[in-house]
Order: structure tokens, then sequence, then C-alpha cells
């Protein structure tokens, strides 16, 4: 850039009667030798940069195989669905948008997609990694940090993929373990009237062909698991926050917040609504 | 006129056995029998009819602008949704519809047609010919693309815009996720321009090898020239890997194949990768013809031969050919073996060499010149800056553990942007100032063109920089709308502002044209003392281009002999006739017929395009579109029974 703005500068001294095929053959010599030294400069730096690159990325390739937890993580239009596989002590566990890691520990991720191209993308954490429906694939997160980190889609996958995001929360290995247990537990049962007559509600208006709550006849699998929706921090891919005000517009009117979103407005009397609010406000 | 070649001497004793030769005849005379034979006739049928390069040139030139202005207006939709946070402007439907037309438009619709454009006029002027090698071909290729865009948009209209991105990934562009016949006119708007696009390909390739002038050599010819043969192999090249995958995606889209479909056997990779195949030539499609624009501007404007010609001719080349080693690099997010990918770094770092030699050439161009800062100059400037930024990041976003950080977000945005605006668009702009006076015969606003070029340049910087720290921060890259919490509303309003300014810019260009072509100081021959052979020729060029094809002697033809120069006698004048010559040395070897006007191109266009059209919504449209398509094309190639044809 110096080059070019003294260049230019230089230029315009020049007296300009001369022919333009006019041309001094020292000078010719000098920007021919200026010209290659750039060239075999340019050379230079980038054979640097590959192999800088090429060890990076083999550094951030030789975290996986250390890992002691596996998540499975399934894109959806426009959800992520979250599994915790079964291990000695405990049942598989299903949940949605929300993942809890233990800090300083990698977590292997298994990527998979059932329906378009989706991309798996925390950037405080990873770099990403493509979901392609018949090519599972994997990739390793490790937080040194506890904290809650918000990742998101990152490969175009229609109407919604701006409203398709993930929490990361990665807290201390106790933390991780209180929080693995109580997902293991089936949901609570109603307790109030209110929130049996929500329970019955769900169960009767066409909630539970897409969503599942463990330990009732609920159990779609359309949509995402609902067993212990009041623990997570957002609804509908962190679109809204978890409130019972955001829950209840989101139940009453999804297309309007979330245009295209594939759950339907159902429609519920405002009581029954405010039942169903309650009862899913109790699922912790 | 003096010191005709042995070989042209050798055509003038033959000349008289047949046809009205132009030896011996007076110039008045000579004159009016080459405008007989070569004008195009008055009327709707002539214009519909012609094959003259610089009418199909100029139409497509003006089209291809028109999409520009189609693809910018969505852009400027774009901004105003991006403008702020959780802004309900524009539907997540409709917006999803505008990205895609933008995208789609300017890369298939303005920037590959546009480059193509300005080859058909050019190249046959700057290697002194009278048309292009297939002047009907290069007709229906103008037809054929102009259908496409129109299908596209018109679809647009009727809310059938395409909507899965410009590149359309399976399986959301598919048979299963695709919405309606929306990705059925994107595929098949490919196919349009594919064609038109490998038809103008073949004539470049043709025109450039056979059809130069005597005394052209191969180390004669102009680097605008070189740059356009080069883009016209890599498009030979590219174009039908895209081809093959849209109509695989119609395949499975219409009669129910599997090519991209997991659950049976077939991937949703493949797309990607025969996308990208053609996808990542195509940058350099567009890019190769802009480096050609500098290459032309620029000597005209320091007054001097440009540095290292040799150097440029080969980095052209090893820029075409690396192009193709570069596919991946746009998939590491895909998840490919870590060699793989590292083989892709390396190739995509390498083709920086050949890029780099070309800018060194051009700086030390303008340090052995004296530079005059008239607009093509500043566009070319504002290219070179803008470029190294993009040559930069892209440097960057080759490496693999950077990519996937920045992959899919603003910064990739701004990157591709930095490269094809400021890398073609500037000095696109810079060509349409240099060759405006030749094509029209007057001369744009100088001043209203410095007043374009700071606008442009200024807002183009401000829109598209901030995207780099935008994506950074990890904003992905078509959202229809982001967070309140997410604190990237300031940046995004200014960007969304700073487009106005870029807006204003265009809208002063176009301006600038309309009243220079009715105000515009009248041009003369050869108004920036220029040296390649366009500029030996009336402006705007007669429909015969030259009254006499130059005979070149040297580089920089107007340059060496700004007078007189040597010229071709014994051609035909009674019939369309051009000089064919050797690959190399460009030795006259005969005299070549050149096509008449014909309207068969133009049906041939409409029975092809009605049977793309209905291919989109049955199968059978193949096999009755063929009668149509036969038809069309017996009639254009029916034997005219001319005595040449015999001789």
């Amino acid at each position: 850039m110096l080059v070019l703005a003294t260049a230019l500068f230089r230029g315009r001294l020049r007296e300009a009667s001369r022919s333009p095929l006019q041309i001094d053959s020292h000078q010719e010599r000098r920007l021919g030798i200026a010209v290659g030294s750039a060239t075999a400069l340019t050379v230079l730096v980038l054979t640097a940069l590959t192999i800088g690159s090429f060890f990076a990325g083999k550094s951030i390739a030789s975290l996986s195989g250390s890992e002691v937890i596996t998540i499975r993580v399934t894109g959806h239009q426009w959800w992520w669905e979250i599994r915790y596989p079964k291990i000695a002590s405990s049942q598989e566990v299903v949940t949605a948008n929300e993942i809890h890691i233990p800090v300083g520990e990698p977590v292997r991720v298994k990527l998979d997609s059932l329906d378009v191209i989706h991309s798996f993308w925390v950037p405080s954490l990873a770099g990403k990694r493509d979901l392609i429906p018949g090519r599972p694939s994997e990739l390793t997160l490790i937080a040194d940090k506890p904290g809650i980190y918000r990742g998101q889609c990152a490969e175009f996958c229609g109407y919604q993929h701006a409203h398709m995001a993930i929490t990361v929360v990665a807290e201390s290995r106790e933390a991780f373990d209180a929080w693995r247990f109580g997902q293991d537990a089936d949901a609570i049962a109603p307790a109030s009237d209110e929130e049996h007559r929500g329970q019955a509600a769900f169960l009767g208006t066409g909630c539970a062909l897409c969503h599942a709550i463990r330990g009732t006849p609920a159990g779609g699998t359309v949509g995402p698991d609902l067993t212990h929706i009041a623990n997570r921090r957002s609804l509908a891919a962190d679109t809204l926050a978890m409130t019972p005000g955001a829950l209840a517009a989101w139940i009453a009117d999804p297309q309007s917040i979330k245009p295209g979103a594939k759950m339907p407005s159902i429609a519920l009397s405002a009581d029954d609504l405010n039942a169903v609010v309650t009862y899913l406000g109790s699922l912790e | 006129m003096s010191g005709i070649p042995r070989k042209t001497a050798e055509l003038k004793q033959h000349g008289g056995l047949n046809g009205l030769r132009d030896t011996g005849l007076d110039e008045a005379e000579l004159l009016a029998c080459l405008a007989r034979t070569w004008q195009t006739s008055k009327g709707l049928y002539g214009w519909l009819a012609t094959v003259d390069h610089k009418l199909i040139g100029r139409r497509y030139v003006v089209t291809a602008f028109l999409f520009l202005v189609l693809a910018g207006l969505s852009a400027l939709a774009i901004r105003f949704q991006l403008a702020a946070p959780e802004a309900g402007r524009i539907s997540p439907d409709l917006y999803n519809q505008l990205f895609t037309m933008h995208g789609t438009t300017m890369m298939f619709l303005f920037a590959v047609p546009v480059m193509e454009a300005f080859a058909v006029y050019l190249v046959p002027l700057m290697i002194g010919t009278r048309n292009v090698a297939f002047p009907r071909l290069n007709a229906f290729s103008y037809w054929i693309y102009v259908s496409g865009g129109l299908m596209i948009w018109v679809a647009f209209a009727l809310n059938t815009g395409a909507d899965a991105g410009w590149f359309s990934y399976v399986p959301l562009a598919g048979p299963d996720y695709g919405i309606g016949k929306r990705p059925d006119f994107w595929a098949q708007m490919v196919t349009y321009t594919e064609v038109s696009a490998l038809a103008v390909a073949v004539e470049i390739i043709a025109t450039v090898f056979k059809l130069r002038t005597p005394g052209m050599t191969l180390d004669r010819i102009p680097l605008y020239v070189w740059s356009v043969l080069v883009t016209a192999f890599v498009i030979l090249f590219a174009m039908p890997a895209v081809m093959i995958s849209s109509t695989m995606l119609i395949l499975d889209r219409l009669v129910g194949t599997k090519f991209f479909d997991p659950a049976a056997g077939g991937d949703a990779l493949l797309w990607q990768h025969l996308f990208w195949f053609f996808g990542h030539p195509e940058v350099y499609i567009i890019f190769i013809p802009a480096t050609g624009f500098v290459s032309a501007i620029l000597p005209t404007f320091v007054r001097r031969p440009v540095f290292g010609y040799l150097g440029i001719v080969l980095s052209l080349i090893a820029i075409g050919f690396l192009s193709f080693g570069l596919w991946v690099h746009h998939m590491f997010a895909t998840g490919l073996p870590q060699l793989g990918e590292s083989f892709f770094t390396a190739s995509s770092m390498m083709i920086a060499i050949p890029s780099g030699v070309q800018i060194f050439c051009w700086i030390a161009t303008i340090w052995g010149g004296k530079p005059i800062f008239a607009t093509p100059l500043l566009f070319v400037l504002g290219f070179i800056f803008t470029f190294v930024i993009g040559g930069l990041t892209g440097v960057m976003v080759a490496s693999v553990p950077l990519d996937l950080q920045v992959h899919d977000t603003y910064f990739v945005v701004a990157h591709f942007h930095y490269v094809l605006v400021g890398g073609a668009v500037f000095p696109l702009l810079g060509a349409v100032y240099y060759w405006f006076p030749k094509v029209t015969g007057r001369m744009l606003s100088e001043r209203l063109g410095h007043w374009n070029f700071w606008l442009v340049f200024l807002g183009f910087n401000l829109t598209f920089f901030p995207m780099h720290i935008l994506g950074l921060q990890g904003m992905p890259r078509r959202v229809y709308t982001y967070p309140l919490d997410s604190g990237w509303g300031g940046a995004n309003l200014f960007i969304s502002l700073s487009s106005l300014v870029l807006f204003a810019g265009f809208a002063l260009f176009f301006l600038n044209m309309l009243l220079s072509l009715r105000n515009g100081r009248v041009a003369g021959e050869n108004p920036w003392d220029a040296s390649t052979l366009e500029w030996a020729t009336t402006s705007p060029p007669q429909s015969y281009d030259f009254a006499h094809l130059p005979v070149v002697t040297h580089r920089e033809p107007l340059w060496a002999d700004p007078d007189t120069f040597p010229v071709v006698e014994g051609l035909r004048v009674d019939a369309r006739e051009v000089l064919g010559g050797t690959v190399a040395d460009a030795v006259p070897q005969l005299r070549v017929p050149s096509a008449d006007n014909s309207i068969w191109p133009l049906l041939s266009a409409i029975a092809v395009g009605g049977t793309f059209l209905a291919s989109i919504y049955t199968p059978w449209a193949v096999v009755w579109g063929a009668i149509p398509v036969s038809i069309g094309f017996i009639c254009w190639f029916w034997p005219k029974g001319e005595p040449e044809d015999e001789e």
C-alpha cells in the first residue's frame, strides 16, 4: 500500500512529454528485481502460514480421544435434540436446546441430522461442524471456565434458521452431576388442582402427539421432550426467556413469535392455557 | 497506407475470382459497400435478428446492469430488515427469498454475464476483426440468458422466488424440504445461464485463436484478451459441473431419482462437491476478466506499457488452473479428513502467489509511469486497495482452524464482497468509464465520475468493513434477525446507513451515463490516447468495425505507429467475410465467411427456453420440446448455397 502511494506520488513529478514507449532499461531491471523479491517473500510467508495452520489444526484434533462424556445432538428444523446416553447408574435422558457440561473435561458431541443440514457452533468453545443427514460426525467441546455460552446454527436451514440457538452451561463437576441426576428422574406429578387440570389439557388437546413427558402417557417425539422443561433457561431454541408469560405467549400463538415453526397454534380456552402453563412451569 | 505484408498480398492476387473485393475501390465506395453488407436492418425485425457483436454486447451489458439494480434493491431491503435487532419489517419467508435472489442474481445474472458482455463487445475490436467467430450462437446466448433471468424474477414476483440460498444446498432445496416450485425455478435458471455462458466461451476461444488480425502473434495479444481467453477455458470446464448438479436436483424433485437422498443411498454432500467444483472457479470467472480491465486501463493512464507482460499472462493461466483446486475450502466444516483439508489449505494459499505477481506488476507499472488521475484510474486504484484487503482475509479463511470459526458468519460475507465488489465491480466501473466513449461516441462526465468513485469507494468500505467485526463477534450469515442482547444492533444500523451511501454512488453512476449519453463531450476515435486496436476505429464503431483490417507490428500498435499502420486488402465487401489465421502467429490462412443476420437464433432460444420452463412441471417437456428445438436449429443451419461454400 505504501509502495503504491509512493509510486503514485513519484509519477506526478515526472515530465509529461515523453513517448509512452520510451522506457529506461536500468529502471526496468530494478523493477524486475523488486517484483521478483516481492513474489519470493509472498511464497515464504504463505508457506509459513500453511505450516502454522497445519499444526494448529493438528493440536485441535489431538483433543479428541480423551473424552469421558458423550452427548448426542440431533438437529431439527429449528431446535436441537440432546441425548445423554445411558450410563451405569442412570437411564438415557432426552432434553432440548440446552447442554450441560463439566468444566475442564473434554466432552464428545456426536452430531446428526434427520432433516436438512445444520451446523453446530458454540463460538467460545469450538469451531463449527456441520450436521449432514446420513453423515454422522462428531466434535470435542471443552470449557476452561464455568459460564453460560451461546451457540447458534451456522448453516442456513430454512425459515427459522435465525432462531435456532443452543445454550451450553459449563459448571463444576458436582453441579453437573446433580443436574444429571435430576434429569434422570421422571417428571414431577401434578400437585395442585390447577396442575391436574393443566396435565389433562396437555394430554387431551394434542400436545402429547408431538411432545414427551416421561412418567405420563405423553410420548411424542416430533417436538422437544418437556420432562424437565421448567429447568431450562429458554424456550423455542433460545427465542424467548423461560418465564410463565413467555410460555403462555408461545403456546397461545407460536406462529407469530417464530413464523414457520413446526408447532401449530392450538385453540385452548384461557383457563386451560393458564393451567397448561402452570403445569409445565412445575416440571422442574 | 503502406507495408502490406506478403501473405495478404497473395490474397490480393486471388481477388476478383468471385465477389467484389476491397482492392481498388475508392474509400467512399468501400465504406458504402461494407455498410450495406454488415448493416443491421431497421425496425423491430432487424433488432431481433441482428448478429452484430456490438449490438449484442451492448444489449448484454444493459441487461446485466438492470439485474444489478434488482439485486442491489434486494440488498437494500435486506439491510432495511437488519438495521435493528428483532425487527419485523420483512417476514422470514420473504427475507429468505430476497437474500437468495440477491446472491443468485449477482452471481449468475450480473457478474458472469456482464464480463461476457464486455468480451463479446471488445474482443473482435481489440484483435482487429469484424465479428465473433459464431455470430448467431452469440445472439442465441443472449436470448437464452435474458429468458432465464426473466423467468426467475417473474417467479419471484409471483411469490415463487428461490429461497434456499444461492448455492441451494440439498436437502433444503431437495424434494422433501424445498417449498413448492421455488428450487426448480432456481435450478432451471442455472441451466439457462450456463448454456449461454458456454456458448460465449466457445465463441471467445474460437475468435481469439483463429480470427486475430495478421501480425497479432500470441505475445502481442492485449492482456485483456488474454484474460477473457483464460476465463473462457475456465467456463468451459467449470460450468458443466453445475449443469449436471442442477439437472440432478431437478431429476430428484421431478422424477424421483435419489442422487442426494441419503436414506436411499444418495449423498447430500455430493451436491456440495459438484456445486463448489463450479462455484470456486466461478469466482475466478468473474475476477480474471476484471484483472484484464486493470491491465487495459493502467497503461493508458500511467503512460507506459504494463510491466511484466509475460509474468501477467503466466499468472492468468496459473490462476485459471489453480482455481479448480480450491473448492473444498467452502466445505471445511463438513468434516473431511485432516490431510485432505491441509491439501486444500495449501492450494488456497498457493493461488495468492499468481494474484500477488499481478498486483506487483501493476504497482511496478505505476512506479515507472506518470499517472493521470482520470476516473478509470481511480477505480483501478480503489480496486488494488480493496482487493489487497480481500486477499488478506482470503488467506485467513484458507486456514482450517480459523475458517471453522468464521465460516458462514458475516466475516465471510465481508470477505467475498471485498473480493467480488472490490476485485471485480470496481474495475468494471472503471471499464465503463474507459470504454463508454468508444461505445457511445461520448465521454462520461469526469466531475460526476469523481463523485461517483468516492461515494462508491467510501460507501463500500463503510458498509462492508464493519461486517468483518460482526463476523468475529459471532453473527452468522443468512439470519433474518438477531437477538436484542447480542450487542450487534449498533454495527448493523451503521452498515445499513452506509449502504445508502453506496446506493447513492451507484445512482450517480447511472445518472452520469444517462446525462452523458445526450450531453457528453464528443469523444473522437481515441480520446485517451490508448494503444490498443479498438481505438483505431470510429466511436462508436461502424457495423463492420474496421474499414480495413489493421496489420499489427507491435504489442502497443497505436503507440508504435500513431499515424499510419499497414492494413489487409483483398477481403470481399459484398458478402460478410473475416480473415482466419494460425493460432500462434496469426499468419493469415483463409477468408472465413461470417454468418448473416437471422431470426432463427431468437426462435431457437424461445424453443429451448420454453422446453426448459415446461420441464419444471413435467419431464415430458423434454420429449415434446425436442420438436420445436430441432426445427429451430435446422432452419438456423440451413445451407445458403453460396458459391463460397463450394470454393
